[in-house]
């Protein structure tokens, strides 16, 4: 073909256009491949749709890379129940239209028997009634609150990450008694920021505290110094959770608008992840405090579950890759991949699991099951698991920044996180 | 806030708007105005200029600064080769075809976008300022980097007028834009006029692209946002008419600066977006176009 094509005397306009099409549908091919071989039974296999590209990426990245270390371990133990697990990642753009296309394609071309590794709010917002639809088992490793409000249908997990009015609900006592009683909330204008502004006012007001201001940021936005000034003056906490591609610019711009004389500063870790913190203009956020699921820095008190987490996916000590200190991980994230991949395993070992006629039955296990031990499999913590909401709950950190590194300082107990139950998935039908 | 210091920093913010604007709208407004074609893919020109100016960062070793001049130097004249190529291989033999152009242009911009996600990968890519010093007021700080680009833009817009006004090129694109087939039968050779003019839009695009990028970070969908706003200022100004151009950047970028920091963000877009509704109804040539005369 290179000859034909790149031989030198014949090259016109023309042809090198057909070279770059039919180099185009070559490298589409493997996907379609891969798909005809899909045949049930002889394998378990997972769908995995990842933020490979659009506001989601980095995630995306680090996702998939948790992804396939835990597919290592899980197929080096002998996969489940005797068979193989395979992963087919399929990249979602990040996006709400693609999320719904790529769930259509697992369960029509690629026949998994579960998908898995969802992020973002409004991505998964839209695929999971499509999931429901499909009869098609389906594990977030997202945050926001809709699944155990109830919006979602039986189909869908959340096994491993806490939602954010878990998160909010234990932290804000410790935020108003530490830091301050007015807040200024900032956030990302779409559902999962709506949790933040929604949970976080409901809580700081249940320990007296008031919110002065509340920032709504399109997650798009590129350029932030002009919603600084709606910060009040006598803001005592600023709160901010952002996300997307430009959350570096967002913090710096943060930064060089407070100055020296800031307020205390609680923020989600979602601000900086797989951002690097050792740059000079951020060096403002000493002292700052952050939500973290688990540390991106290993603590001094380390687990050996977190050592051979990190040792798995291949990250070092200050939550980079081994192989480029540049490249930070969205580790206070990727840990539920991880863990929802051994929870998959748990159910499916629990319900005898050999193939897709079996789904009800994995997933009448996985309700069945009340939480899960820190370990090699679950390296955030231990866990409990609500099996009428479907969601977990764990362990949160908040940490300080302290000589560039984020320290825990406080610990909530899985007590901390737990609210009465929303809804009642077990009461629906399948 | 109180009001003054409110005042000063929506003000700030919408001169930096205003000047990347100029950079980009002008850009647009030139090939539009010379050629007839409205280019579609100049967001991803800038895009480019800001992803080259990242990969200048980050491969040329030194303090910041070389990298820098070195993106200011490098991103445009690839571009500006680019965009030669693309106007030489695909524009040309489509004969400026209005609505080919179009749909040619929309083709390009997506080959761009989704060439820069397989080379620089879909992440968004932070680079150093040239230099990093933060402007304290009693009220609040500002990076003093941004006024630089202000301050670039104006010199660099101010050699584009020069270059359109005083140079043999410049004499020859505006004859090219007053009448086509006159400037044939002169002589002129408009086919190379067209190519260069091609190159120019981008390089102006990818400029702002490079003095843009310590602001904000290189991502290979950022294009999409300043050609919107470039097409508010092009239509508001008067399609290919330079002064109009400029002056309906300071217009359009102080206004966004101001209504956003004083109202929403969302709202500075919508008012933008109504003004072009306006001036497509009530001064299709443009708010600041002398009737019957271009440029």
């Amino acid at each position: 073909m290179s000859k034909e094509f790149f031989g030198g005397r014949g090259v016109t306009r023309r042809r090198l256009l057909q070279g770059i099409t039919s180099g185009g549908a070559v490298l589409a091919a493997p996907g379609l491949i891969r798909g005809a071989q899909a045949q049930a039974g002889d394998a378990i296999r997972l769908g995995a749709p990842f933020h490979r590209t659009g506001i989601g990426a980095s995630y995306g990245r680090w996702y998939e890379r948790t992804a396939m270390a835990a597919l290592k371990v899980i197929n080096d133990q002998g996969g489940i129940n005797g068979l193989p697990v395979e992963i087919i990642v399929e990249d979602d753009g990040t996006d709400p239209k693609r999320g719904v296309e790529v769930m259509e394609k697992f369960a029509a071309e690629y026949k998994v028997d579960a998908v898995f590794g969802h992020l973002f709010s409004h991505v998964v917002a839209a695929t999971a009634p499509r999931a429901g639809e499909l009869k098609m088992p389906y594990f977030l490793c997202s945050e926001a609150h809709t699944l155990a409000s109830g919006a979602f249908n039986r189909y869908c997990f959340q096994p491993s990450i806490t939602d954010v009015k878990s998160q909010v609900s234990s932290m804000a006592p410790w935020i108003a008694s530490n830091l301050g009683k007015k807040v200024t909330l900032i956030y990302p204008d779409f559902n999962f920021g709506y949790d933040h502004r929604d949970n976080m006012t409901a809580a700081i007001q249940a320990q007296g505290g008031q919110v002065v201001a509340d920032i709504a940021i399109p997650p798009t936005e590129t350029s932030f110094t002009r919603y600084m000034p709606r910060i009040p003056f006598n803001t005592d906490v600023i709160y901010h959770v952002m996300v997307g591609p430009a959350v570096l610019t967002f913090v710096k711009e943060l930064g060089e608008h407070l100055g020296s004389k800031r307020p205390e500063i609680f923020g989600f870790i979602d601000s900086l992840e797989a951002v690097d913190m050792d740059i000079p203009q951020l060096e403002f956020l000493e002292g700052t405090y952050f939500w973290e699921a688990m540390p991106r820095y290993a603590q001094a008190d380390q687990s050996a579950a977190d050592r051979d987490f990190r040792a798995a996916v291949g990250v070092d000590g200050n939550g980079a890759s081994l192989s480029d200190p540049k490249d930070v991980a969205t580790y206070a994230h990727m840990f539920s991949v991880w863990e929802t991949l051994f929870a998959i395993k748990q159910a499916m070992e629990m319900a005898d699991y050999r193939g897709p006629g079996q789904k009800i039955a994995m997933m009448e296990a996985m309700e069945s099951i009340a939480g899960f031990r820190e370990g090699t499999e679950f390296p955030q913590g231990d866990k409990l698991f609500n099996g009428k909401t479907h969601q977990a709950f764990g362990h949160q950190n908040i940490s300080q920044v302290t000589d560039g590194r984020l320290e825990v300082v406080h610990r909530t107990s899985i007590e901390d996180t737990l609210y009465p139950d929303e809804c009642d998935y077990t009461q629906m039908s399948f | 806030m109180d009001l003054a210091p409110y005042l000063l920093l929506a003000g700030l913010e919408g001169l930096v708007q205003a000047s990347v604007l100029m950079l980009t709208a002008l850009g647009l407004s030139l090939v539009f105005g010379v050629m007839r074609v409205v280019n579609v893919a100049h967001g991803e020109f800038y895009m480019l200029g800001a992803l080259i100016a990242w990969a200048c960062g980050a491969y040329i070793p030194g303090p910041p600064v070389l990298g820098f001049v070195a993106g200011l130097l490098v991103a445009p004249l690839a571009v500006g080769a680019l965009a030669w190529a693309a106007d030489r291989a695909v524009l040309q033999k489509i004969g400026y075809n209005p609505e080919g152009t179009i749909v040619s242009t929309i083709g390009m911009l997506y080959i761009l976008q989704q060439g820069a996600l397989l080379t620089f990968g879909p992440d968004a890519r932070a680079v150093d300022a040239p230099f990093y010093y933060t402007i304290r007021t009693p009220w609040f700080g500002y990076s003093s980097y941004k006024l630089f680009t202000v301050a670039v833009a104006i010199l660099l817009v101010a050699g584009l007028w020069l270059l359109m006004r005083k140079s043999k090129v410049g004499l020859l694109m505006r004859a090219t834009q007053f009448d086509r087939e006159t400037a044939l039968n002169f002589g002129i050779p408009v086919g190379k006029v067209y190519s260069a003019v091609f190159a120019i839009g981008a390089m102006m695009a990818a400029v702002a692209g490079v003095l843009v990028v310590p602001n904000q970070q290189a991502h290979y969908l950022m294009g999409t946002d300043p050609l919107l706003l470039s097409f508010v200022v092009v239509i508001v100004g008067g399609l290919g008419s330079i002064p109009g151009t400029i002056a309906a950047a300071v217009l359009i970028g102080l206004s966004d600066g101001l209504l956003s920091v004083f109202f929403s963000p969302t709202l500075a877009k919508i008012v933008s977006t109504l003004l072009v509704a306006l001036v497509l109804i009530f001064r299709p040539e443009g708010l600041f176009t002398v009737k019957g005369r271009r440029a």
